[in-house]
């Protein structure tokens, strides 16, 4: 059994902390984000601050980097020395640089720019030493050993190499501890390792790191201890010394998960989506897809391997250049995602925030956008009567805790807004639902609770494609696995009938 | 062509092929067009646009948008003008320092409401447009100025040369445009706080979480185009030998069309002083152009505004949309059959 | 969460429900400017008032209701008050062409039909540039603004049309049971508005892209669709506002009301509507415009001149942007107290 080795952070050795934290809370409007955070990190360390998404881990960060005050109260020391009340130029000062999760790279400007900002930085006047700065920046891509045109503009570069540079300007600076919020999400074995190599390196010089990442053998891999946030309070730190993945998973989300996988597709009744030999230049080539009414298919591989764009093809917003959709064996010819929805199509997207709703509308007219036919008295016009009737009866079917309908949808938490989203998904009765990292920003609890939904829907008949790039989730949650990798599909697992690790080397290699 | 012209974007490359034609089109059915004195005649007349110019793209690159300035510059022009006349005349020096001062302070008006008040541009400076300028009018009862000091409305002529078709002239106005327009691309391209600022109008929570002084960056980017603007007034005094109050009244819109034609984005991060310049240019020639021709004044502003929503139709991004649908339809001869 | 304190912060403007709150403000605000007015000058609470303020509100206001929905898509529409113009225009040949002052009253309804074709035409082509080419509204529509100014110019060389039939004029001077008809024209136009954005598909697509393009579309609406009809509704509204000035003017003219555009966007503004797009209605708008007109008439009546009351419109605007700032500071301060 593991008990931490020091929940109470002052119990252990007062060794000299590098950075030192206490009773750290954060409240946004009525939400509490951190709970009387204690979090120590020793020069030259390697830490893992783990948790599930919305577990306060990005406000951890964003507090010590000086975006955010804590609330009154708080103790934050820097090697010794209160560091209370820092904004972002005095935490880059002190020696913290961070590898934000949403990167926060300036998209216009070019490679070198973005990895040597730090030296346009300052409130005095300066000229621009671009020589410098390109030299500087070579030099940093070069000890990560890949090889980006410096003179690139980042908007035009693939997530992988914008991640690169995430990393590389955090790296450039004198820094005395830094933060990688999952810095590895979407690079390859090989730029993985050369960042670990770059982690050890740090450490032997006497950086500390703060790694965050989901990939938990990864974290146990490289790092010493593990702080365990849960829900925006803290769980406890820990050794990594004999630390197993299920372990951290069960302090991570508070509970013993007895997963199941679901049984072995019995194999019979004609598909209801049949996809033959579509290809979209660059995106995805010859996919052959199957999926029978009641079937929950899985569709795993990292980011950027063209899941989402073989999605949207099916969902009629990118047109493939070759190959056939056929729904119960009718050929679809789709030009656009309305001749989808009317064809029986439904697409929960991977972006919720920009994509799956409009946040600042009211939650009543997120439900109804879909169904606004429907909704349509004698004379025409929309009934507001019939909204609300479709709007309560589908609050009420998917247990969504809401105030008012009326409330913009950004007022909820991320599994009713999920809940949100699959209202008006379901409101079209789909015979064909495609769900895209339905997950994202949702938390544990209410993981299960959408996945209990999904369950349902297929019981019913329907037929669910399952994007994700949490293997667990698709490991979990479907019938079959299917693999892909650089736009092809390359594997199919049966979970009944493989292990998750199986998957998951296959995966990750 | 992308090789030798690696700093070019694709909307410069296509104004310079559009101005070309347009040029070269002149060249052949005019015999003034290509003269030194019409082209000086262009770069005197426009010199009063280009600092406008200048001054609105550092606040387009910054993220914002900025309606009074050409109202601002008229404000200026009074102050500046009642200012030195109580001081019994004043010379040059006083005068750009006025009418920087002025400028800058209208502009740091601006930024103060936008930064600390968290109001959007296009609200702030839409009422102080007409805050502006109905203050303007009705102090002034839309009165103008003729007695300016003698040496503000004495032409200063830089540079002369008798040709065949009469005396080609330069006259301060264009120098201090250049002046403007190096000023203004040290501070984008050369120095730290145009970088600053070109960052915070591509990612503002990026910038913020870099520590770059948003404050700051509002009052300098929103104080630089006052203080533009200021110059421009000054200028436009000096050109016109007159202050009327209504003069630059609506410049704001043709000054902001022909910079975001040369490729600011509206909402920050991108935009170049060539690519503005080369906007300016585009409308100036054919103004120029169809004056030379002999074509009537009256279609002038038809012929620009068709010219502008032709250069939207065809922008670079829309050719490039419809260069990759060309593309794929291409290698996709056969979906017709399949599907 | 984060994201929606902050887009809360950044957009004060609110959400759609507490319409009576917004309103009562509003009249608060209007009450207070009446009673100062007609303390200040006993000619103010008479009927002359009255009748200045409801011919001269038909104008702007029509000119703001065809700028409301643009700006609620998310866009802007420069080019109200020359497409106004140039419709008129139209009109003006159709009924010249169809006998001038002596047309009839098809000629008149025939005229009215094709200014509102034009007005039709133009959004259409605008909206077509920029639900399909990308271009920002503000470039497109200004580009579309200096194109029909220099059109109309050219067409008319700079000068007027006149000589229009009685009963087009009456249309614009007259009055029906004692009110005036431009009054009756905006209140009619003004419902019309209130019905297209709460009570049909296009409505709740106008709002729902007006705050995300993408998610609306992802949603299955028709988005370049919706985006080009709002700008045609804006044209046909410039159309009718084109009308209407030229029947109380009995004349045309390329540049009448033109200073009318920017304080359209400052009424809307003034009115609740949120400059990101998305959120606003009728209702607030047109309380704006009658507080900006009651201003201008009080100040007229009071011998000042109308360029004070366009400097107290911005100034009245940014007071009212600093005030709903404070107080949103002030109700999140004590929020959080909680």
């Amino acid at each position: 059994m593991h008990t931490p080795i020091h929940s109470q952070p002052g119990d252990i050795d007062p060794g000299p902390w590098l950075l030192r934290l206490e009773h750290v809370s954060k409240r946004f409007g009525g939400v509490q984000a951190l709970d009387d955070i204690a979090f120590n990190v020793r020069p030259g360390e390697v830490l893992c601050l783990a948790g599930e998404n919305g577990c306060g881990k990005s406000t951890l960060i964003k507090t010590v980097s000086g975006v955010h005050a804590p609330e009154p109260g708080a103790v934050m020391q820097w090697d010794g020395q209160d560091m209370l009340g820092i904004d972002p130029a005095r935490a880059r000062e002190l020696g913290i640089q961070v590898i934000w999760q949403d990167l926060a790279l300036f998209p216009e400007m070019s490679v070198a720019e973005n990895i040597a900002f730090e030296r346009n930085l300052g409130r005095r006047p300066r000229l621009v030493k671009t020589a410098a700065m390109r030299a500087q920046a070579a030099e940093i891509l070069d000890s990560l050993g890949v090889n980006i045109d410096l003179d690139a503009r980042v908007a035009s570069l693939s997530i992988a190499n914008r991640q690169l540079v995430a990393i590389a300007r955090a790296l450039i600076a004198n820094a005395r501890l830094v933060f990688m919020d999952e810095p590895t999400a979407s690079l390859s074995r090989h730029e993985t390792e050369a960042l670990i190599d770059i982690v050890r390196r740090l450490s032997a010089q006497g950086i500390a790191v703060v790694f965050v990442s989901h990939r938990l053998a990864e974290v146990l891999d490289i790092c010493s201890r593990v702080t365990v946030l849960r829900d925006g309070c803290y769980v406890g730190t820990y050794s990594t010394e004999g630390m197993t993945q299920s372990r951290l998973t069960e302090l991570m989300t508070g509970r013993q998960f007895d997963y199941r996988t679901r049984p072995a597709p019995t194999g019979d009744g004609e598909p209801r989506l049949s996809v033959r030999g579509l290809t979209r230049q660059g995106e995805y080539r010859d996919i052959d897809l199957d999926i029978r009414p009641g079937e929950i298919v899985g569709l795993t591989g990292r980011l950027g391997a063209g899941r989402t764009e073989l999605a949207l093809s099916l969902f009629g917003m990118r047109r493939p250049e070759r190959g056939q959709i056929l729904l119960d064996g009718r050929p679809l010819r789709m030009t656009s995602n309305r001749d989808a929805i009317r064809a029986g199509i439904a697409y929960v997207s991977e972006d919720r925030l920009s994509l799956g709703l409009v946040q600042q509308q009211a939650i009543a007219d997120n439900i109804a956008i879909t169904v606004l036919g429907r909704l349509l008295n004698r004379a025409g016009l929309l009934s507001p009567r019939r909204q609300t009737g479709l709007v309560a009866d589908w609050i009420r079917r998917l247990k969504v805790k809401v105030g008012s309908p009326q409330d913009p949808v950004s007022s909820l938490s991320g599994g009713n807004q999920q809940r949100i989203v699959l209202a008006k998904w379901l409101a079209t009765e789909p015979r064909l639902l495609i769900l895209d990292s339905p997950t994202v920003g949702v938390d544990v609890g209410a993981r299960a609770g959408i996945f209990e939904i999904v369950a349902e829907l297929a019981a019913q008949g329907m037929a669910i494609l399952l994007i994700s790039d949490e293997t667990p989730e698709v490991y979990f949650n479907a019938d079959r696995v299917l693999h892909m990798r650089d736009g092809r599909l390359v594997e199919s697992f049966i979970p009944a009938h493989t292990e998750l690790e199986r998957i998951e080397e296959a995966v990750h290699a | 062509m992308r090789k030798f012209l690696p700093r070019l974007g694709s909307t410069e490359l296509w104004l310079i092929a559009v101005i070309a034609v347009i040029c070269g089109g002149l060249a052949l059915t005019t015999d003034t067009f290509l003269t030194l004195v019409n082209l000086l005649d262009l770069l005197n007349y426009s010199a009063v646009n280009v600092i406008f110019a200048a001054g609105l793209l550092v606040v387009l690159v910054a993220g914002g948008i900025d309606i009074s300035f050409a109202v601002a510059a008229s404000v200026v022009q009074y102050l500046v003008a009642t200012t030195l006349l109580s001081l019994g005349g004043g010379g040059w020096v006083l005068g750009f320092a006025l009418s920087i001062g002025f400028g800058a302070l209208l502009g740091a008006f601006n930024a103060a409401l936008i930064h600390h008040f968290r109001i959007i541009s296009i609200v702030v400076t839409i009422a102080t447009f007409n805050l502006f300028f109905g203050l303007l009018m009705f102090f002034t009862d839309g009165v103008s100025i003729y007695n300016l000091p003698d040496w503000l409305v004495e032409r200063v002529v830089l540079f002369e040369h008798e040709t065949a078709n009469g005396w080609a002239e330069l006259t301060l106005p264009v120098a201090v445009m250049a002046v403007v327009v190096l000023a203004t691309w040290l501070l984008l391209r050369r120095l730290n706080l145009g970088r600053q600022l070109f960052a915070m109008g591509d990612n503002p929570e990026a910038a913020r979480r870099l520590g770059i002084g948003i404050a700051k960056m509002h009052y300098l980017a929103y104080g630089w185009l006052g203080a533009c603007a200021g110059i421009a007034g000054l200028m436009q005094m000096h050109y016109a030998q007159e202050v009327v109050p209504n003069a630059l009244y609506g410049r704001e819109l043709d000054v902001l069309a022909a910079v975001v034609l040369g490729g600011a984005r509206l909402g920050g991060g991108r935009g170049t002083l060539l690519g503005a310049v080369l906007g300016l240019a585009l409308i100036a020639i054919t103004q120029n152009g169809l004056n030379l021709l002999g074509i009537s004044p009256y279609a002038f502003r038809m012929i620009v505004g068709a010219i502008i929503l032709i250069a939207i139709c065809m922008s670079g991004e829309t050719l490039d949309v419809l260069r990759t649908r060309l593309a794929r339809r291409r290698a996709a001869p056969r979906q017709e059959v399949l599907s | 969460m984060s994201p929606s304190v902050i887009s809360r912060l950044m957009n004060p403007a609110g959400s759609k429900s507490p319409a009576a709150g917004e309103l009562a403000g509003m009249g608060i605000v209007l009450g207070v400017l009446v009673v100062s007015f007609s303390l200040l000058s006993d000619r103010f609470l008479t009927g002359a008032t009255f009748d200045s303020i409801a011919f001269q509100l038909p104008e702007l206001g029509l000119l703001a209701l065809a700028m409301l929905i643009p700006l609620l898509s998310g866009g802007l529409n420069l080019a109200i008050t020359f497409s106004a113009n140039f419709s008129a225009l139209v009109m003006a040949w159709v009924v010249g062409w169809l006998g001038g002052p002596e047309a009839g009253m098809s000629g008149i309804l025939l005229g009215m039909l094709a200014a509102l074709l034009s007005g039709a035409l133009i959004g259409w082509a605008l909206g077509a540039i920029v639900a399909y080419t990308g271009a920002h509204p503000i470039l497109a529509s200004l580009a579309m603004m200096i194109f029909l100014r220099g059109l109309g110019e050219f067409l008319t060389r700079g000068g007027s049309v006149s000589g229009f039939p009685d009963a087009l004029v009456g249309l614009g001077q007259g009055t029906w049971l004692g009110i005036p008809v431009p009054l009756l024209v905006f209140a009619a136009c003004a419902a019309l508005w209130a019905l297209i954005l709460n009570r049909t598909r296009l409505g709740f697509s106008i709002y729902m892209l007006g705050s995300n393009t993408e998610a609306t579309r992802y949603s299955g609406i028709s988005t370049r669709r919706a985006l080009t009809l709002v700008y045609v509704l804006s044209g046909v509204m410039c159309a009718v506002a084109g009308i209407i000035m030229t029947s109380r003017f009995n004349s045309v003219r390329v540049g009448h009301g033109e200073a009318y555009l920017l304080i359209t966007v400052l009424a809307c503004f003034l009115g609740r509507v949120d400059p990101f797009g998305g959120f606003g209605r009728v209702a607030p708008v047109v309380m704006a415009l009658i507080i900006l007109q009651v201003i201008s008439s009080g100040l007229n009546l009071l011998g000042t001149n109308q360029h004070l009351a366009t400097a107290l419109w911005g100034g009245i605007l940014i007071a009212v942007m600093v005030v709903r700032y404070l107080w949103g500071r002030l109700r999140d301060r004590r929020r959080r107290r909680r």
